[in-house]
């Protein structure tokens, strides 16, 4: 039996694409505050600080995502909390992002020229205020391409949020799968939908990194 | 409620991990050697627009680059068989880990090839060294050199990203997990012991590629 119509799976992969939207924005937001955090404790001139943010960065980027969320997920009812997948999946990603866009921020910190540092500190600045005033303006406009660049990471990385059953776009497209007998078919939209998804943020991280290294005298 | 936590329950199932860490490195090894070996086809097409080539490659490089490996994954496991083309799981986990680092390792290598002075082509043709010659003499191994550290990264993200090929029951590291967990109810200390074995393995393998590239195509020259 098989009344499921082509227009009921583009129906629910749509749903899924919003799931997966959600999830991406999530991640995105919160991983980017953690991430700040992170950067500033890369920075900090106390030494445990900075190799306290080191080691969190390199487990993240040096385990599986996968086995991230396996540990969240199986780890947090040993404490007595039972996470739904979604909440499991936003914590999972939100850790993963935030190990990533710290990394990447801090190099856009250290290529902004010793001098300024030197600078607004002769100016008697305080650390705060050297970095809100005269260092992140500068590492902001160096960041943004590869920031855009890299939440096409994460918006690929919430597929593997559908294996511990959260459902978005790959798990919806799974079920659909296994009730269409069409995978070539339904996995083709699903790779279509997240294709949708990334390809316009890949091609507007290209531009933005042309045209920075446009204003670039060479 | 305070829970003991039990690692040593893990010790019975030891030869499983050891097999899972061996398929995960024989499954790593041949989709980088295929992985790259497509990427310089890829690379040095896209670098000198050999039609059609370029344009083939420039479309797959998106296709793969925009979209996660598990959906490549299931695409290839899944979908294949439905065209009459019987894969198992295995072939399916390889083909996927050759197709995901091709497209990366063409874009990566590309830069390294773009970055080749048009002088030192001309110098070698000069010099009556044969085409293949300056591609593999003058062009690629400077190439290869320039961008290794990058592509070192690249097969490191990859043979974390293996880790959802358990879902196609291919019984790599993170099957074995699964597996593990499943028997002995100790899902947080086997999960935590085999992520713990991921990032050893990261760390050897960026260590034994850093390696190899100072053995075959020379020292790390910045």
């Amino acid at each position: 039996m098989n009344d499921i119509s082509t227009w009921d799976v583009v129906r629910n992969l749509l749903d899924g694409v919003l799931w997966t939207l959600g999830l991406s924005l999530t991640a995105f937001v919160l991983g980017g505050l953690t991430g700040l955090a992170l950067l500033f404790a890369r920075i900090a001139s106390t030494a445990w600080l900075r190799k306290l943010a080191k080691a969190y960065i390199e487990v993240f980027q040096g385990t599986p995502l996968l086995m991230q969320l396996f540990i969240i997920f199986f780890g947090s009812s040993l404490i007595g909390l039972e996470l739904s997948p979604w909440l499991a999946a936003a914590l999972g990603l939100t850790l993963f992002t935030s190990a990533y866009l710290g990394e990447i921020w801090r190099g856009c910190v250290e290529s902004v020229p010793k001098g300024q540092w030197e600078a607004s500190a002769s100016l008697a600045l305080s650390h705060f205020e050297q970095m809100r005033y005269v260092i992140l303006p500068q590492a902001l406009k160096i960041a943004i391409a590869p920031t855009v660049g890299f939440s096409v990471q994460v918006v690929k990385g919430t597929a593997v949020t559908s294996i511990i059953g959260f459902v978005e776009l790959t798990k919806t497209g799974s079920m659909l799968a296994n009730a269409t007998y069409q995978p070539f078919l339904v996995f083709g939209l699903v790779a279509l939908g997240y294709f949708a998804l990334c390809y316009p943020l890949s091609v507007f991280s290209r531009r933005l990194e042309r045209s920075a290294h446009g204003t670039r005298a060479h | 409620m305070t829970y003991a936590f039990d690692f040593a329950s893990l010790l019975e199932y030891r030869d499983i991990l050891l097999a899972g860490t061996l398929r995960t490195l024989a499954l790593t090894a041949i989709g980088t050697f295929f992985g790259l070996a497509l990427g310089v086809l890829g690379a040095a097409s896209r670098a000198w627009q050999l039609a059609p080539w370029n344009r083939v490659f420039a479309v797959y490089v998106e296709l793969i680059r925009n979209t996660p490996f598990l959906v490549q994954l299931f695409f290839i496991f899944f979908g294949l068989p439905s065209l009459g083309v019987s894969i198992n799981e295995w072939q399916a986990s390889i083909l996927a880990m050759v197709i995901n680092l091709g497209a990366y390792s063409t874009e990566i290598i590309r830069a390294g090839i773009e970055a080749t002075p048009r002088g030192q082509i001309e110098a070698a043709e000069s010099l009556a060294m044969t085409r293949r010659q300056i591609f593999l003499r003058v062009v690629l191994a400077p190439a290869l050199r320039k961008v290794w550290p990058a592509i070192c990264s690249q097969v490191v993200i990859v043979m974390l990203g293996s880790s959802v090929c358990s879902q196609i029951a291919a019984e790599e590291l993170t099957f074995a997990a699964n597996f593990i967990q499943s028997r002995n109810f100790r899902a947080f200390e086997t999960y935590f012991v085999v992520t713990g074995m991921y990032f050893l393995l990261a760390l050897a393998i960026r260590q034994l590629m850093l390696r190899a590239g100072d053995r075959l195509i020379g020292g790390r020259r910045t």
